[in-house]
């Protein structure tokens, strides 16, 4: 196995402000690596700096054994696909936010792939034309999941995107994570899931904005 | 025709009761305004003598070093206030300095090489002046929108950004709307223009005695002219300030 994400004394404390302090943390390709910890302990901050939607105030991270800053950020978020909690949609229709990420990479709508998209988390392919403003909570957020894995990214960081789901829609969405995990895409999960924690392969906890344990099953 | 274009000091004094009216009003019903009237008002009064005795003297002389640094000085007190609407868009001066340049010059030139106007004092700094005023209103709502999207928009925007979307893609929405807003007066007093407001320009020319169809000529000329300046002001504009929302590590501020 390779490691995919290698952080050194990684630390983001904008303004003096410490919000992650001396983080050490090791992740394999094909990992699934769950984060929990209570609420502003500072887990979304460190998805967000794996994204590089944050850059660290001091320590290295290192992706596929170069450092961060060595990629174009762009192609490295293409890459590192970054899955928020509470996700907003764009434009009118799903179709708007399933052609997104084709618009980004200056190719044509593929309505086929969108449709079978929308099947591997069990909406019907009708849903496509439907408008954003008449879906779920739980639908909206498996259209946002399904728009960053359209292209297949190599690693997908969830923050804490089941929760406020029912629990047949968390089912839908674990299998579909479990899947590509298996296919060997590397996820790292944030979670309150005490489900989702117990069977978490690797946990790791993080309490005010330190690495409290890492435990690898 | 009789013109009685002179306004005695008598009558400036009569129309003082009507800013009068506009303070009493402000603060009987408290709205707070009374300042910024009475400050509008001495500004007004100071700045037009100041300018009216410039321009005399600019006409008088006929110089082109002249008509140009005045020329200049407008577009320079364009920017310098639209920067103030920019609410700490970094470079804002800068980005305001080459739209209200770029938008006031181009369509000065074509409408001097259209011979609209001559290269003359008298016609060249009104242009300028109503050309600049108007991209500087244009470029000013351009930065309010712009900064109440990127504001309201924050959450759009990141997921935007950490889909791989690079800058432009990013912000393309809110940047095409901040144009709309900026052009929006523009194409609202050109879509009224004659059925709710009679322009300054075409005023000033039935004022003076031109015959009212020789004047909406005129008119015509200083809608499209106005129309072209405030989308390329807001344009350039725009597609400068959405960068400075964001670091160089496209992270937005």
């Amino acid at each position: 196995m390779t490691t995919i994400f290698d952080l050194h004394d990684v630390a983001y404390a904008p303004e003096q402000q410490p919000i992650l302090q001396a983080i050490n943390l090791t992740v394999e390709t094909g990992e699934f690596l769950t984060i929990t910890g209570p609420s502003g302990s500072g887990k979304s901050t460190l998805l967000r700096l794996l994204a590089t939607l944050l850059t660290p105030t001091s320590g290295t991270i290192e992706y596929a054994g170069k450092p961060q800053g060595d990629y174009d950020k762009v192609t490295y978020r293409r890459e590192v696909s970054y899955c928020f909690q509470q996700p907003s949609l764009f434009g009118e229709t799903v179709a708007d936010n399933l052609a997104f990420p084709f618009a980004i990479r200056k190719q044509d709508f593929d309505e086929d792939k969108a449709k079978e998209a929308l099947g591997w988390v069990d909406l019907p392919a009708t849903m496509l034309n439907k408008k954003i403003t008449s879906l779920s909570g739980g639908e909206k957020q498996r259209i946002a999941l399904i728009r960053n894995l359209l292209f297949s990214p190599r690693v997908l960081l969830l923050d804490e995107v089941t929760t406020g789901l029912d629990s047949d829609t968390k089912d839908i969405v674990h299998r579909l994570i479990r899947d590509l995990n298996a296919k060997g895409m590397t996820i790292i999960a944030i979670t309150h899931d005490e489900g989702e924690i117990a069977a978490a392969d690797a946990l790791v906890d993080i309490v005010a904005g330190r690495l409290e344990a890492h435990h690898a099953k | 025709m009789q013109n009685n274009l002179i306004v005695s000091p008598t009558a400036l004094g009569l129309a003082v009761l009507l800013v009068l009216i506009a303070l009493i009003i402000n603060f009987k019903e408290h709205i707070g305004l009374q300042k910024d009237i009475i400050i509008g008002v001495v500004r007004a009064v100071i700045q037009l003598t100041v300018v009216g005795y410039v321009l005399t003297y600019i006409i008088k002389v006929d110089r082109v070093w002249l008509t140009l640094l005045m020329v200049a000085i407008i577009i320079f007190n364009a920017a310098y206030n639209a920067r103030g609407r920019a609410n700490g868009i970094p470079h804002a001066f800068v980005i305001s300095l080459v739209a209200i340049s770029v938008a006031t010059l181009l369509t000065l030139v074509m409408l001097i090489i259209a011979h609209a106007i001559a290269f003359i004092p008298s016609q060249v700094v009104p242009i300028t002046g109503m050309i600049a005023s108007n991209v500087m209103v244009a470029t000013g709502l351009c930065y309010r929108a712009m900064n109440s999207s990127f504001h309201d928009q924050r959450q759009a925007v990141l997921e935007k950004l950490a889909l791989g979307a690079d800058l432009k893609q990013a912000s393309i929405s809110i940047v095409r709307a901040a144009i709309r807003t900026g052009m929006s007066p523009t194409i609202d007093s050109a879509k009224t223009v004659g059925l709710v407001s009679l322009p300054g320009m075409m005023s000033g020319l039935i004022f003076a005695g031109v015959d009212p169809t020789k004047a909406i000529m005129y008119q015509i000329m200083v809608t499209f002219m106005l129309l072209g300046a405030t989308s390329l002001g807001s344009v350039i504009a725009c597609y400068a300030a959405y960068k400075q929302f964001y670091n160089a590590d496209l992270q937005l501020r």
